[in-house]
């Protein structure tokens, strides 16, 4: 029962970390329809500028989740607008070429400025040690990190479903012709969600530090975890990449807790099943 | 029973919707059908269900006597099922001659040699050229697919037909796309296709549908509404209705 | 007429009707090019060999993603199955002799190249790529896990191969390994192009532009696909052997995702479908990454990324095929 409670909150957090992460590559890709290999490398930016500001700098972690934010939103314009704009409908493997190359670079730098070294973000008083819940106690940071994932995916709703930024953005997903022709001035839909999902990967990255930690092989260590979650999710959809992450997490952690040593190949081979199971994705839009 | 093509009561729906309803036809050595109906009638639908693309609710489809209706569209095609797309699917890259190289290749079991090629097998290299002499594209057999005008990628498409060697043809809209002043073209090439080869032709174009068919099946919300001669399919009452009424909701769209 | 034949052969991309000649040709480029390799650089021996290692791999790339069109990122399992395979056999059953290790590292290619393409080819578009980048990272965390057989994170050392058919022992300098690696990689070459150019080969070339009118002309997409996954994976499993053999290690880096994506990269740097786009890839890639890495290891990755994205950006054909639509261009001119 003590192991099966662990179990379950750990994959909570995991999956809702995932999911903090992953929802802005599923929207982007429902969107542009390009297969973004560096999308864990925004994260990553996101974890080493909240690192530097709260270690380095010493500013106080809400600071540092908004200077990551920015910060990592502020470095992939330009990425958006010179390299990401090329190869948009380009085919797949152009994509994959060009955001492989992105994500290498990325790994590069970071490398180079920041070395190898794991690196912390160290946490508020609040958020440390473990909170009480009168039957048990879980870690805070754990707490932190399911709530705020539930807060992006209530968010995310109230925003794709309520006001006229969703509507715009639902309509250039089914159908981007169609909503250039009524007016949707589509280019700025791309950007703007473009921008959200990187500010979205930084966020959860910051947030996930402590059960993703951040250095320099990041982006590609998680890579296909990414992937997966669209994959089995289904691109642009919420309610599928909540479950798919969730469904993630509680593999990832399953193994960790049970066959520590095999941790990383049950996964791998479970990620084979899902896909092999459902090649369509979960909720059968995946093309 | 001297039917080579048989299909026998075939149901559809999507959802609630029924796309074909009860749909049976049989077809001959040698039948020269045009299958037509306003748009939305379901004859894309009618097509894949036939080649296989979409499982039917229910009913059959027979070769020769024999059902094929749990066979992939693959095996369909070998069992001399062929057809042809509405909008063209042709190997970019590739010349005419290395497509209907290519599919005389497959029909003969040869396409999985590893060694080789068909310039070294006379009797492919000969076909191949006869097949592109009788469509008029040996001028173009050596430049690739892209290179050349979409009419005679249209002439292609019925030359991969042909080398195929099938028994039932289905053409889905052979003309599409090709200018009116060209359709002549399409028209001689489907005069070339083989006096045996049963033929079931989808078409808009009322001027060749009558000039290329000896029986007419008029298909309106998935469901036959008449089979018989062209000279009394303008006559017939149901299809009048199903055209005019289709006609003018379409004049009030545009 | 005989305008119309010359141009012809100047303008084809690839030539069907003199195209063994062209074949004769690149063989025989690749001869000298070794030959000159082998008194220009007596000293660097080692690096042409590790590029011939890599070469195998890359053109064994170049038959899924090239012919075949199928994107992957899993593709160094087939390598580093062929090479686990050869290392083991000699290292835990003795059995040294390195013409049958090559033969063992093709088998288990082969076969590696059967399991990771029943499993890439389930999906289409992102689905397959995530199969492929799980497919390579459970075969590294096998390696890894089964370290009795493997050495797990240290390697696998020890491997002692016997003189080549017991006449050509290897040497210190490893000359008998490169005389050896371009032998086998000549055979393998012109096996390929003979392969590329059979019906077979067309077929496939047929599936990567539009598998739907293939399966319409009664031909099973996913069987050739999978068949030419097992050539490929024997290709890329002699490679792998050829390594082990060369080096006489096998790393757990064989088995990467970082060598999978370096072996696209050099594919598409130098050019996808036509095999020699490969051997312009690897070399250039390799020769590279020798002066950089020695220069600044820290930069090589950047590197790698910046070279990728000009590539996709200014050469989308890659420097083989950029070549040659300027020579075609020039032909047309001419004409």
């Amino acid at each position: 029962m003590q192991v099966f409670f662990s179990i379950a909150v750990d994959a909570l957090a995991y999956g809702m970390v995932l999911f903090v992460i992953s929802i802005g590559l599923s929207v982007t890709m429902g969107l542009m329809r390009v297969v973004n290999l560096a999308h864990g490398a925004f994260a990553m930016i996101g974890g080493y500028i909240a690192s530097y500001a709260a270690r380095d700098l010493g500013l106080a972690y809400g600071f540092a989740v908004i200077l990551a934010v920015v910060g990592t939103i502020i470095i992939a314009i330009p990425l958006e607008r010179f390299l990401y704009r090329r190869i948009y409908g380009a085919p797949e493997l152009t994509q994959v070429l060009m955001t492989i190359g992105i994500t290498f670079c990325v790994i590069g730098i970071a490398n180079y400025v920041f070395g190898p070294t794991l690196k912390t973000i160290p946490l508020p008083a609040e958020l440390q040690g473990p909170v009480n819940l009168g039957f048990r106690s879980i870690a805070a940071h754990k707490i932190f990190a399911i709530g705020c994932g539930i807060a992006v995916a209530l968010g995310l709703w109230y925003l794709i479903e309520r006001t006229s930024f969703g509507v715009k953005l639902r309509a250039s997903v089914d159908n981007t012709a169609m909503a250039a022709a009524l007016g949707v001035r589509t280019k700025i839909v791309y950007a703007a969600s473009f921008a959200l999902a990187v500010g979205l990967a930084a966020f959860g990255g910051v947030i996930g530090a402590e059960l993703l930690p951040v250095e320099p092989y990041y982006a590609l260590r998680y890579m296909v975890t990414f992937l997966v979650v669209v994959s089995v999710g289904g691109a642009g959809s919420i309610p599928g990449a909540l479950i798919a992450c969730l469904l993630l997490g509680a593999i990832d952690t399953t193994g960790r807790y049970l066959v520590p040593e095999y941790g990383e190949f049950f996964f791998y081979l479970a990620v084979i099943a899902i896909v092999w199971i459902f090649p369509r994705g979960l909720l059968g839009r995946a093309k | 029973m001297s039917a080579i093509f048989q299909v026998d009561r075939l149901k559809k729906s999507f959802g609630g919707l029924d796309v074909t309803r009860d749909v049976s036809l049989s077809m001959e050595k040698g039948d020269r059908i045009a299958l037509i109906g306003p748009n939305g009638a379901g004859k894309t639908t009618f097509v894949n269900l036939v080649t296989g693309h979409l499982r039917p609710n229910s009913g059959r489809v027979l070769m020769g006597g024999e059902d094929i209706s749990r066979f992939n569209p693959m095996k369909r095609v070998r069992a001399g099922l062929v057809r042809s797309f509405q909008v063209t699917r042709v190997f970019a890259e590739m010349t005419p001659e290395e497509h209907v190289a290519l599919a005389i290749l497959q029909r003969e079991g040869k396409s999985g040699r590893m060694a080789g090629s068909y310039h070294a097998l006379p009797e492919v290299m000969r076909e191949t050229r006869a097949i592109l002499e009788t469509l008029n594209l040996v001028a173009l057999a050596g430049i690739p697919v892209s290179e050349i005008a979409y009419g005679q990628q249209r002439l292609l498409e019925i030359a991969l037909a042909m080398a195929l060697r099938p028994k039932v043809l289905l053409l889905d809209e052979p003309a599409a796309g090709v200018p009116h002043s060209d359709t002549y073209l399409i028209e001689n090439a489907l005069k070339q296709l083989p006096d045996d080869l049963a033929v079931l032709m989808i078409e808009h174009d009322m001027d060749l549908v009558f000039r290329f068919a000896k029986r007419v099946i008029v298909l309106a919300a998935g469901e036959i509404i008449f089979d018989g001669s062209p000279r009394d399919v303008t006559q017939d009452a149901r299809v009048r209705e199903a055209y005019l009424g289709s006609y003018a909701h379409a004049s009030s769209a545009a | 007429m005989s305008v119309t034949e010359v141009s012809n052969d100047i303008t084809d991309a690839f030539p069907l009707r003199r195209g063994w000649q062209r074949d004769l040709i690149g063989v025989g480029i690749i001869i000298i090019a070794a030959i000159a390799g082998y008194f220009l650089f007596p000293n660097n021996l080692a690096l042409l060999t590790r590029i011939i290692a890599i070469l195998l791999l890359v053109l064994s790339l170049d038959l899924v993603t090239g012919y075949c069109g199928v994107a992957t990122l899993g593709h160094a399992a087939l390598f580093g199955a062929g090479a686990y395979a050869a290392g083991i056999a000699a290292v835990t059953f003795g059995m040294t002799e390195p013409l049958s290790m090559v033969a063992i590292g093709a088998l288990a290619g082969a076969v590696a190249g059967l399991v990771s393409g029943v499993v890439i080819l389930r999906g289409h578009g992102l689905a397959q790529l995530v199969l492929s980048i799980a497919v390579i990272h459970l075969f590294h965390e096998a390696a890894n896990k089964a370290s009795a057989y493997t050495g797990g994170s240290d390697g696998l050392s020890g491997i002692a191969p016997d003189p080549i058919l017991g006449l050509f022992a290897f040497d210190l300098w490893g000359r008998t390994a490169y005389v050896f690696g371009i032998l086998l990689l000549v055979i393998i070459f012109a096996v390929l192009r003979i392969l590329v150019r059979s019906p077979f080969g067309m077929l496939c070339r047929g599936i990567r532009q539009d598998p739907v009118r293939v399966s319409a002309m009664g031909a099973s997409v996913k069987a050739s696909l999978i068949k030419m996954y097992v050539i490929s994976g024997a290709v890329a499993g002699v490679g792998g052997a050829f390594n082990a053999v060369s080096t006489q290690v096998v790393g757990l880096d064989s088995l990467s995702f970082t060598n999978s994506a370096e072996a696209l990269v050099m594919l598409v740097l130098g050019g996808t479908g036509s095999l020699y786009g490969a051997f312009v890839g690897t070399i250039v890639f390799v020769w590279f990454e020798d002066i950089v890495s020695a220069a600044n290891p820290f930069h090589w990755l950047t590197i790698v990324g910046a070279l990728l994205i000009a590539v996709v950006l200014f050469a989308p054909k890659g420097l083989y095929g950029t070549a040659v639509t300027l020579v075609e261009r020039y032909g047309r001119g001419r004409k």
